[in-house]
């Protein structure tokens, strides 16, 4: 028989009063992938996480980690989530937050030891360990948060927006951190609003938006899928875009807005010089322009209309 | 401003000092009137003679006393109290004060010399009320005045006719006219008497020996029951700001992240649970061993039932500094909200003053509080010196309490479950 998978999520419904939350969310998370959940801000993306390790109860659907439902001993011990929030003792020092959610999680004697001694290490806290972690900073209480989150080496992690407010250095040095997870062969599903870091770090990406999957699959998948061959093209204009050639940009397909000029192009060269020719029959200077081939914003902007970062 | 988004917090701190000044109000406010407090004495009438009797009755009909002649038990009548139950039960704390009416009171009950050869009335008291011993004292000369004219007549008469040299007979004839006259007028029901010579309370007729039943070796006699009245205060305040450590993990998210582990809302519980009694019993010890090292306390031969107390208490405030912390919503409702519960419990509990000075309601309603019972108990061990086995109400009613609170904490924590 094969290994179940390290997370299955079936047609997850979860409201919270009357707002409907998931509206009938359907993932899975494959042994050893990283699985980016993105969406906006309010998506459903930390109730999805919070549903599979057991502090919301959905309503209908079901939730499987490792085969079992979440409030499984085997489902718990194999699971490990890191929540958004930096969800820590502030007065203790990072050895003793690791201690504490080792004791929490079983961990004794020797075993939690070493497993605080390994965390404080693929942390980088080691020589931080024994100052009070409100002393860290922001990346350092972000990473001793993973840290706590993955001291009993779960199978499966769920990490819920780890670089949320993370200045670019630390945001590698996590990047890092999931990088040796992945390596380790731990599965994980990653919820973020940032394209950037799913496309990096997914094997997979899920797009969730009003509490709905709204496309699923690798990065190509998606883009081929929503885009087809075509790409973007965007125009930075160096002056306000008048009414002749807003009209004209428009006819092309394009979308102006104030100097921003964006359209997709199955035949990007042609667009190209006709947007240009249109720039230049209006005496409009450019200032910039990009070809870029299809991108997860361009993805999540013809999916739902609207732009990730809105 | 943050107040003001606290609704709850923001009532309560109104709402704290009203009740407080009035529960300060129903026990001062009141301590001034006869009806507020009534003192319970055992009187043992050994004598037994119509003096005797009649005396009793008298005292039964005083409106700041209420007599107690036998133990009550629930069925059947119990047996009238002997001088060594009354004493045993004033050791128990059962009554302040007991009066015993020797045999032969009633035929020589009132000196009028300085040296009257009668038997002499006994006074045990329990020297922790320092009150009950004085009034019983005061209304037992008054009662002695009006409750036997005729004896206190004939033992004047005596008395003039030894100092004077003899009566002529035809004295003697009209004196006996006179006492003849006064026990006709002993128709009248005593409680007249007693109102008709009510201020009259006269002093040194009737001879008291006062006698403290428990307590006379003792370096510093209420010194056990300030540590425990103000250590039981203190251990529900640190154990209700150390449960507040509860809403801090809620509000930090470390509440989440345990919950998601295999560790249950239950266990948790119960782990803080341990650890609050475990703070508040080192408390309890640290005061008393401070007692005992500067003001005197004798610790030795007291360590068992003072355990057994510490343990029984510490469990009882814990778990309702729990229960606080689990229906508090925030930092701000909690202060309020135990500031408004124990300082309420601790004023009609006896933390502050002893119960026994307050009236008799307030006294009945401080039997809901942790401290009455966890200062009973510790009184038994210090003062009293009772076995153990006599603190098994005291213990049985915190442990309950104990575990009443706790499962009412549990079921309030469920907002924290799963939603």
């Amino acid at each position: 028989m094969a290994e179940p998978l390290p997370l299955e999520v079936r047609d997850v419904v979860k409201s919270f009063g009357s707002r409907r939350a998931l509206e009938g969310v359907t993932l899975d998370v494959r042994a050893g992938e990283i699985l980016g959940l993105l969406g906006p801000n309010g998506a459903g993306k930390t109730t999805v996480v919070r549903s599979v390790v057991g502090r919301a109860q959905p309503e209908s659907g079901s939730l499987r980690v490792f085969g079992q439902a979440p409030i499984h001993p085997t489902a718990i011990d194999s699971r490990g989530w890191v929540p958004q929030e930096i969800a820590l003792y502030s007065l203790l020092t990072p050895r003793e937050n690791l201690w504490t959610f080792g004791r929490y999680q079983g961990l004794v004697a020797a075993a939690l030891e070493a497993a605080i001694d390994r965390s404080l290490e693929w942390a980088g806290l080691a020589d931080r360990a024994k100052d009070r972690t409100s002393n860290l900073s922001g990346g350092m209480k972000r990473r001793l948060n993973m840290a706590a989150g993955t001291i009993h080496r779960p199978r499966l992690l769920l990490l819920d927006e780890p670089t949320v407010g993370v200045d670019p250095q630390s945001r590698e040095r996590i990047y890092a951190m999931i990088g040796e997870l992945k390596a380790q062969g731990v599965s994980l599903l990653y919820t973020t609003h940032y394209m950037e870091e799913a496309e990096r770090l997914c094997d997979r990406i899920a797009i969730i938006d009003h509490g709905q999957i709204i496309a699923s699959g690798t990065r190509e998948e998606l883009v081929h899928s929503t885009l087809g061959n075509r790409e973007t093209i965007t125009i930075d204009a160096d002056a306000p875009v008048g009414p002749a050639l807003r009209e004209k940009l428009t006819r092309l397909g394009a979308t102006v807005d104030g100097t921003a000029v964006r359209t997709l192009a199955e035949d990007p060269p042609r667009m190209i010089r006709e947007l240009l020719e249109a720039f230049h029959a209006e005496k409009t200077p450019i200032r910039d322009l990009t070809l870029k081939r299809g991108s997860l914003e361009e993805v999540f902007l013809s999916l739902t209309g609207r732009d990730l970062r809105e | 401003m943050n107040l003001r988004h606290d609704r709850a917090a923001f009532v309560l701190s109104f709402v704290v000092p009203i009740v407080f000044f009035s529960i300060f109000a129903a026990i001062f406010g009141g301590a001034g009137r006869s009806t507020t407090r009534k003192i319970t004495v055992a009187v043992v009438d050994e004598d037994q003679s119509d003096n005797s009797r009649r005396f009793v009755e008298a005292l039964r009909a005083e409106g700041g006393l209420a007599v107690v002649t036998a133990p009550e038990i629930k069925s059947g009548k119990a047996a009238p109290f002997t001088a060594a139950t009354a004493e045993a039960a004033v050791r128990a704390g059962d009554f302040p004060a007991a009066l015993v009416i020797p045999k032969g009171f009633g035929a020589i009950p009132i000196r009028f010399g300085p040296e009257g050869q009668h038997p002499r009335l006994t006074l045990l008291s329990d020297p922790s009320d320092p009150v009950a011993p004085h009034v019983l004292g005061g209304l037992v000369q008054k009662v002695a005045m009006t409750a036997m004219p005729e004896s206190m007549a004939r033992g004047g008469m005596d008395e003039i006719d030894r100092w004077s040299g003899g009566l002529t007979p035809q004295q003697r004839a009209r004196m006996e006219e006179v006492l003849a006259q006064i026990r006709q007028q002993r128709s009248i029901p005593s409680s007249a008497g007693s109102r008709a010579s009510g201020g009259n309370s006269g002093s040194g007729l009737v001879d008291v020996d006062q006698r403290a039943v428990l307590g006379q070796k003792k370096k510093n006699p209420m010194i056990a029951f300030y540590a425990a009245g103000i250590g039981v205060m203190f251990l529900l305040f640190s154990a209700a700001g150390a449960g507040g450590a509860l809403i801090e993990e809620a509000e930090s998210g470390t509440l989440d992240r345990i919950l998601s582990t295999r560790v249950s809302m239950t266990k948790l519980l119960a782990g803080k649970l341990v650890y609050l009694a475990w703070l508040a019993a080192t408390q309890l010890l640290v005061m008393f061993v401070w007692g005992s090292m500067v003001f005197g306390l004798e610790m030795r031969g007291h360590w068992g039932g003072f355990l057994i107390m510490t343990v029984a208490t510490a469990l009882a405030a814990s778990t309702f500094g729990l229960l606080l912390a689990a229906v508090s919503r925030s930092r701000m409702q909690l202060v309020a909200l135990s500031n408004l519960s124990i300082l309420a419990m601790s004023a009609v509990g006896g933390s502050m003053f002893p119960r026994f000075l307050m009236p008799e309601v307030i006294q009945k309603i401080g039997l809901v509080t942790i401290n009455a019972w966890a200062i009973d108990g510790f009184q038994k061990v210090f003062w009293r010196e009772e076995p153990i086995s006599h603190l098994a109400p005291q213990v049985a009613v915190l442990i309950g309490v104990a575990i009443l609170l706790f499962a009412a904490a549990r079921r309030v924590a469920r907002r924290w479950e799963a939603t």
